[in-house]
């Protein structure tokens, strides 16, 4: 039965030094590589993609610790600055892991993962530093959790992908201002809008029946429930309905602690309201209910197994049913956002113009 | 609005599209395709939410057992054969929408159950589920089956999709195949029969697509000038285990050649299509197969194998095999000389050899292309120049491989092979999925890209029925070869001159 095969590091293919250089880094690398190879024919290493995370050294653990619980969507080579405050000196290590469980006569993986302790003096030209590292001609995909926003910019130079995660802003309007910044020089994936994923898949697939795809120009209202800190996610949302189905902007305003306001659709107002649930644990989007002027309502909310559809129509009947579906989990978006860097998601982009047009 | 009358505008972007809400139905629903295979791939796509919305599941078996008792067989067929750990919330919302209708297939009462097992579904829901009958039983019921589903009026759902997956084999011999052509025809249009092969299923038989027609540099070179010929493997390492009830009448020839290899070949050979539809595709596929004669009997070993060493272990003979009958004439391996005889292809040799109990388990296309016209370096000793060969490995290790000679380090002008390889597990991050969920999915879809048309079942088997009337014709013993060893030295006898096999 074929699982995800664990990564273990290759004992025999470590490296560290203190004080060091980016070109000192990238022999040991090829030094280190040549060895593995040699050591073991049946070692190929893995070519997919460069991942760049920036991290607060504090919660460098915490973050390798999320990167460990992304499933198969590794990235080949995972260069990790560990940003520690008043640092004038780079230190470095470079592990070699393979992908355990081999088979007779089956090639195994192998991927390296660089960590590099950098000073908050280095971050405005963290590029020169990363650069002669990343495995040239493969995408590079840069993820700094916790903020360092002038290591961003300055690797934006040399990357292809920006991985955010819209929730970790303070405001639903500076997140998606921040995105379309970025969104100028790189590609973005926004782990707020991977969650609403299988929201937007269920909804897309309730109105596709052509019976039901007629109610689409008649919707005119839309509800999402979200975790307190997940508003950005909501927006993200009635930002996708409105560039979807054409719905001219409007205005969300802050009232008795939800967000509410109208958009404009084809025929009528569209009634949009966010409602934080305290309720809901994980991050992201608690439920979503959509009206329609005919009297029809579709709601999705989490359920055991999967997204529980609830369907009434105008004389108050009501149809339930579960969506089939395992939750990804937190690592499981992560290793999604991972994946997505290599894919071109053109639907994210629109999404972001019309949700900050509605809360602009 | 044009655009939300014509097509759903919020499709745009998602990776996973709406499939229309089904219904499965698998004829055999307790056999061992449905446990090891079926079950554990619906499952997955259960998991990845890639189910129709709303997603029922009827199994029909001979078994006398309630609705609980399959639900607890499936159950323990998913834990033990999924490729992913079962969520049991997932996987217990999954069996709340499982039916099981005991009887056998001939009997009226099974169908007049299952038609109303069917209704209740599209009842409750208020609408009419697609419906997808699979078949996956011995081939003897197909034909009743469809006639069954005919006179039931469950050949057709108002404006609902109702479609049939046949498994394989279709026919033991093209007279077969076109009788139950025309019994399946007399009930479906073809367009809602779903003849399944797995093999096309793999992402990596897909990228044989990808790789001719996705890449503008073999485009020019694959052809007659410059290809000197073609060999396809598929080696199987393992004897036939307790398989010899369907082994011993089948053959390696009827198991493999007639349907997985014959399919690569097509993928290998076909001109690229307009588009990528099912008809298109599969007319371009249909158009190679009426290419291809059937070999002549020089053209085509049939072997066996003794005993040997396999796995580093003593292995038995096939004839000591379980179940194996003494006198049995099958073999186990094949291996034939093919010619597709087109502008493109005419006199390119192209090998297939398939069997088992052989050195190691591997399927794989070389392509070896002709020498260089002048070899400037030959003075200088270059004993280890070899034709470029590009090889696509289906399995184990899914990659394309291409050998080019390079210098080797030194003063000397001397030249050995090196290989470029492409190596899927590591140029991709995701896995593969099953081949089963591709083609569940494909089905529910509609799409029929991956599936086999009547006209090309007939094909395959117009090239393949010459060869077992040819051997029913002919009292020679089989040859035979060791297990554990690459195959037969009369191999060798098919192979053109300066042609050789790639080692197993």
């Amino acid at each position: 039965m074929p699982r995800t095969a664990p990564e273990v590091p290759d004992a025999g293919a470590v490296w560290s030094a203190q004080d060091t250089t980016p070109s000192d880094i990238e022999e040991a690398l090829r030094h280190l590589l040549q060895e593995q190879h040699a050591r073991e024919d049946a070692h190929a290493p893995a070519r997919v993609l460069n991942l760049v995370v920036v991290v607060d050294r504090e919660w460098r653990g915490e973050i390798m610790n999320r990167l460990e619980q992304v499933g198969r969507y590794h990235a080949s080579r995972t260069i990790l600055c560990s940003v520690e405050p008043g640092r004038d000196t780079i230190d470095a290590s470079v592990v070699m892991t393979v992908a355990g469980d081999p088979r007779p006569g089956e090639l195994m993986m192998t991927r390296e993962r660089v960590i590099l302790e950098v000073g908050e003096k280095h971050l405005a030209q963290l590029d020169t530093i990363v650069d002669p590292l990343v495995v040239t001609d493969l995408p590079t995909l840069v993820w700094a959790p916790h903020g360092h926003p002038e290591a961003v910019d300055a690797l934006l130079q040399m990357s292809q992908v920006v991985l955010i995660d819209s929730i970790n802003e303070p405001d639903a309007m500076s997140a998606l201002r921040r995105a379309k910044q970025l969104a100028e020089g790189a590609y973005v994936v926004d782990l707020a809008w991977l969650r609403t994923t299988p929201w937007r898949e269920r909804v897309a697939a309730t109105f596709d029946p052509p019976r039901w795809r007629e109610e689409l120009l008649r919707i005119d209202s839309v509800t999402v429930r979200h975790r307190p800190d997940s508003g950005v996610g909501g927006v993200l949302f009635f930002g996708w309905l409105a560039s979807r189905l054409g719905w001219g902007g409007g205005a969300l305003m802050p009232v008795n602690g939800s967000v509410r306001g109208r958009a404009h659709g084809h025929r009528d107002d569209v009634s949009l309201a966010l409602e934080p649930d305290v309720s809901q644990t994980v991050p992201g989007l608690a439920g979503v209910e959509i009206g329609t002027s005919s009297g029809m309502t579709i709601s999705l909310d989490r359920g055991p197994g999967g997204l529980i559809a609830r369907r009434r129509d105008r004389k108050g009947r009501e149809q339930s049913w579960t969506v089939l579906g395992a939750s990804r989990g937190e690592g499981g978006i992560l290793g999604e956002g991972i994946r997505q860097a290599l894919l071109r998601d053109p639907a994210y982009r629109r999404a972001l113009d019309c949700g900050e047009a509605l809360i602009r | 609005m044009a655009v939300v009358e014509q097509e759903n505008p919020l499709v745009e972007g998602l990776e996973r599209l709406p499939v229309h809400p089904t219904t499965l139905v698998i004829f055999g629903g307790t056999g061992d395709l449905a446990q090891r295979k079926l079950l554990p791939a619906i499952y997955n796509l259960a998991h990845e939410g890639a189910l129709p919305e709303r997603f029922n599941l009827i199994a029909i078996s001979r078994s006398g057992m309630s609705d609980e008792e399959y639900r607890n067989m499936a159950r323990e067929s998913i834990q033990q054969h999924s490729r992913r750990p079962p969520d049991e919330q997932v996987l217990e919302k999954l069996l709340e929408q499982v039916r099981y209708v005991a009887g056998s297939f001939d009997d009226d009462a099974v169908f007049d159950r299952l038609h109303e097992e069917l209704g209740k579904f599209d009842e409750a829901a208020e609408i009419a589920f697609n419906r997808i009958f699979y078949l996956s039983t011995a081939p003897s019921f197909f034909a009743l089956i469809v006639g069954k589903l005919g006179e039931h009026e469950l050949h057709q759902h108002g404006d609902a999709d109702v479609r049939v997956v046949i498994e394989k084999p279709f026919g033991a011999r093209l007279a077969e195949a076109q009788a139950l052509n025309r019994q399946v025809l007399s009930v479906l249009n073809e367009s809602q029969v779903y003849r399944i092969d797995h093999y096309l299923g793999k992402e990596t038989v897909q990228n044989v697509l990808a790789f001719r027609f996705a890449n503008g540099m073999f485009e020019p070179i694959w052809n007659r000038n410059f290809i000197d010929y073609v060999q396809i493997t598929a080696s199987e390492d393992l004897g036939i285990g307790r398989r010899a009830g369907y082994y011993d009448s089948s053959g390696a020839l009827r198991d493999l050649v007639q349907n997985h290899m014959l399919q690569l070949l097509s993928l290998l050979c076909m001109e690229p299509p307009v588009t990528f539809d099912a008809d298109e595709v599969r007319d371009e596929k249909v158009k190679v197969l009426h290419a291809v004669a059937p070999p002549v009997r020089d053209a085509v070993v049939r072997a066996r194998y003794t005993a040997g060493m396999a796995e580093g272990k003593e292995a038995g003979s096939y004839l000591d095999e379980e179940g194996v009958p003494p006198d049995s004439e099958t073999e186990t391996y094949v291996a034939l000389r093919l010619e597709v005889d087109n502008w493109r292809w005419a006199g390119v040799p192209i090998y297939l050899r398939t069997g088992k109990r052989l050195a190691r388990k591997i399927t794989e296309i070389a392509v070896t292309l002709k020498p260089v016209p002048h070899l400037a370096f030959q003075a200088e000793g270059s004993v280890g120049v070899q034709p470029n060969q590009l090889i696509l490995t289906v399995q184990p290790n899914e990659g394309v491989s291409l050998s080019l000679g390079a210098k080797i380090p030194g003063t000397r002008m001397r030249i050995r092979p090196v290989n470029m390889e492409f190596l899927y597990g590591t140029s991709f991050l995701s896995q593969s999925p099953e081949a089963y969920e591709r083609l569940i999915m494909d089905a529910m879809r509609g799409d029929a890209t991956l599936f086999t048309r009547d006209d090309e079942v007939e094909a395959q088997w117009r090239i393949i029925d010459p060869i077992l009337e040819s051997w029913e014709q002919d009292d020679t013993p089989l040859d035979e070869y060791p297990a554990g060893s690459p195959g037969p030295e009369e191999a060798n006898r098919i192979l053109a001159p300066g042609h050789r096999w790639r080692a197993i």
